[in-house]
């Protein structure tokens, strides 16, 4: 029995309405890292949130070491894609909030012990008294990182974190993470619209097709050593190989995204949603 | 320097920036940039200050010849040409018996000013004499049990904007302490909203008058057995429930529109619900209760004038009524001096409530 498991999973917001997600099956194994790539708009975040508990699948199930999911857990960390930090609190006090929740038998002293330790990791200490909108954007996301990492989490569920960050700074938390996720083997999803990014951190790289009715793609397994190189990575030939097979890939879907907006209304039988189905 | 940093930062805070422009002038910080800006803020102000004074000055000097011409007239033809000689004559001489009565001129409010400010100080030493005078047989009193003897003298017209300013805060508290916990309720819940709806729909757009009787009629039962003057209880909740609503609707608003990132985060890291009401739903919704607080004290602030004079309760708004019915030459003048007054005192209101806000909630608001 896999980690965290999903069974023909189908996902309609509005009674009666189009699917979201569409037959979703993924099955993560324990201390795995798993990143999956879709475009905007597939539906990633809507995967995310039912398997954190946000959101409850329509059909089908998610379980969660054998157990159904039902509501949140501090077993699983949440890192939102838009940051979501509470603007009215300072770093610390955000961070804070989290931990306090995590660990209630621990007192105010320890509490604040394990936060400056996480703030340390992000590299925030000096703006560890800053509120949210005096930071940059990296900084805003390295606490969010720090939030839900403070929280120790078994597993970590990442939605699109890097997104809105400069190359850069991007590189550099894609570090941190991995890093942290190697210290103690917890499990990690990753979700990214950066195949870059999947085949750097990942494991194994599942493409989103992208919805209504999303499915996954078939899983592009990542071989190479950690901790891996940049660099080095660049003339690994497997890494190329991969690399071209999941781009493929996606421009083959991002052309049928493209052909089915373009089929001309005259002729329906060219429809691609009926072999969407069978991929 | 400090200091110098501290004003500006202040009253920009307050609204108030174009204080800290008029220093730069004074201290000859001036940049040729800011010279526009201090043209804007500083002499476009006075300039429009002065046009109102001017446009003021003749309005009334017009309409105080209407008024000269018609008891001129008046007099001729009811009396003859002795008669209306002798009026223009009373007229020109500026006796007060015969002045013509219509809209004081702003020199004629200003001197209104002084002498309400002149009586004041007749008063408070008239108070302090009498404090002095009864302070052993007070204190006799006293210990005998007995209630000290207590000036019933006629107000000053500082007392009167107190008492006002008193009761106005009492109706704000009132409405602060009803109206933003029920409106978290309201918000929290859709189906308390769903039951208090209609009642709010229908009492927010109801008259202070309305009020007021509704409360009178509560309250004189209620004190049916108290030999004390109600007057200020009843003003004082009229004020309070006539000004509520706005901050009611703001927070059961600001309450249920809470960003739903926030609320995700609540349910990610588990919150309790006091928690999650305390830590997350009223800071994301203070802005909006701010708002509606700013209103209720505005609210507030305006019906009062009214429901003190229905109530009969001494304020600002008995002083204007009383000088109304009084009729005295000087009467419409005093009657515009307390229309100054609560103009000034309302808008120093609103600059308190806006300095509230900004040191309190995450979001600075700019002053209008
Ligand atoms: N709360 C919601 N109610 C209705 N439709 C939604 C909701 N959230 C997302 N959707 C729809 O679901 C689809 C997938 O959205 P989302 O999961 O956010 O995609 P992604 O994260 O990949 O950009 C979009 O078409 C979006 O309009
Ligand atoms: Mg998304």
């Amino acid at each position: 029995m896999a980690y965290l498991e999903l069974n023909n999973v189908h996902k309609t917001y509005i009674e009666g309405g189009e699917e979201v997600l569409s037959n979703i099956n993924l099955s993560i194994e324990e201390g795995e890292f798993v990143a999956i790539v879709g475009f905007t708009g597939s539906g990633k975040t809507t995967l995310v949130n039912l398997i954190n508990g946000l959101l409850e699948p329509t059909r089908g199930e998610v379980l969660f070491k054998g157990q159904p999911v039902v509501g949140t857990s501090h077993e699983r960390g949440v890192i939102f894609q838009n940051y979501s930090l509470l603007p009215w609190l300072t770093v610390e006090q955000n961070v804070l909030m989290a931990v306090k929740e995590a660990f209630p038998k621990k007192s105010k002293a320890e509490l604040k012990s394990i936060v400056a330790d996480y703030v340390d990791m992000v590299k925030l200490t000096p703006a560890i008294n800053k509120r949210p909108k005096e930071l940059s954007g990296g900084m805003r996301q390295r606490v969010a990182v720090a939030r839900a990492l403070a929280m120790k989490p078994e597993m970590i569920i990442m939605d699109e974190p890097l997104g809105a960050l400069d190359a850069l700074t991007r590189g550099d938390l894609q570090d941190e993470i991995l890093n942290i996720w190697g210290k103690d083997k917890r499990t990690a999803l990753l979700i990214t619209n950066d195949v870059d990014e999947g085949i750097y951190m990942a494991d194994r790289i599942i493409p989103l097709r992208p919805g209504p009715k999303a499915t996954l793609g078939p899983e592009f397994k990542i071989d190479l050593e950690r901790p891996r190189d940049k660099t080095e990575m660049n003339d690994n030939p497997s890494y190329k190989k991969t690399r071209n097979a999941i781009i493929e890939y996606l421009m083959d879907i991002g052309n049928e995204r493209k052909a089915e907006a373009l089929t001309p209304i005259e002729l329906p039988d060219l429809a691609p949603k009926s072999f969407v189905g069978q991929l | 320097m400090k200091q110098s940093i501290t004003l500006g930062k202040v009253s920009k805070f307050m609204g108030l920036g174009f204080l800290s422009t008029l220093k730069n002038l004074f201290t000859g910080k001036l940049s040729k940039e800011d010279f526009r800006a201090f043209l804007r803020k500083t002499i476009v102000p006075i300039a429009s200050i002065l046009l109102f004074l001017g446009i003021w000055h003749m309005g009334a000097k017009a309409l105080y010849n209407v008024e000269a011409d018609f008891k001129i007239n008046k007099a001729l033809e009811e009396r003859g040409q002795a008669a209306a000689d002798e009026e223009a004559a009373c007229i020109a001489s500026g006796d007060s018996t015969c002045q013509p009565n219509s809209l004081p001129s702003p020199a004629q409010v200003w001197g209104s000013f002084k002498s309400l400010l002149r009586d004041h100080g007749i008063i408070s030493a008239d108070k302090a004499a009498f404090k002095e005078k009864t302070a052993a047989l007070n204190a006799k009193r006293v210990a005998k049990g007995e209630e000290p003897i207590v000036y019933t003298g006629r107000p000053s017209f500082v007392d009167q904007i107190i008492r006002s300013l008193k009761t106005v805060f009492a109706g704000f508290l009132l409405a602060l302490f009803i109206a933003v916990p029920l409106g978290i309720f309201i918000g929290l819940s859709p189906t308390l909203k769903a039951a208090f709806n209609w009642f709010i729909q229908i009492f927010k757009p109801v008259s202070p008058v309305v009020w007021y009787l509704l409360v009178f009629m509560i309250v004189k039962t209620l004190l049916i057995d108290s030999s004390e003057d109600s007057s200020f209880t009843i003003s004082f909740i009229s004020v309070g429930l006539c000004s509520m609503w706005a901050t009611l609707v703001n927070t059961a608003m600001g309450v249920s529109s809470v960003d739903k990132d926030y609320i995700n985060v609540a349910k990610v890291l588990k919150l309790g619900t006091f928690q999650k009401i305390f830590k997350v739903i009223l800071p994301s919704s203070l802005p909006l209760i701010f708002t509606g607080l700013k209103i209720t004290l505005s609210v507030a602030w305006m019906v009062l004038i009214a429901i003190e004079l229905l109530a009969q309760s001494p304020g600002l708004g008995l002083f204007v009524w009383e000088e109304f019915q009084n009729g005295a030459n000087d009467s419409n003048a005093k009657i515009i001096v307390a229309m100054f007054v609560i103009g000034i005192i309302g808008f120093l209101l609103d600059r308190l409530m806006l300095f509230i806000q900004n040191s309190v909630s995450f979001v600075k608001t700019d002053a209008i």
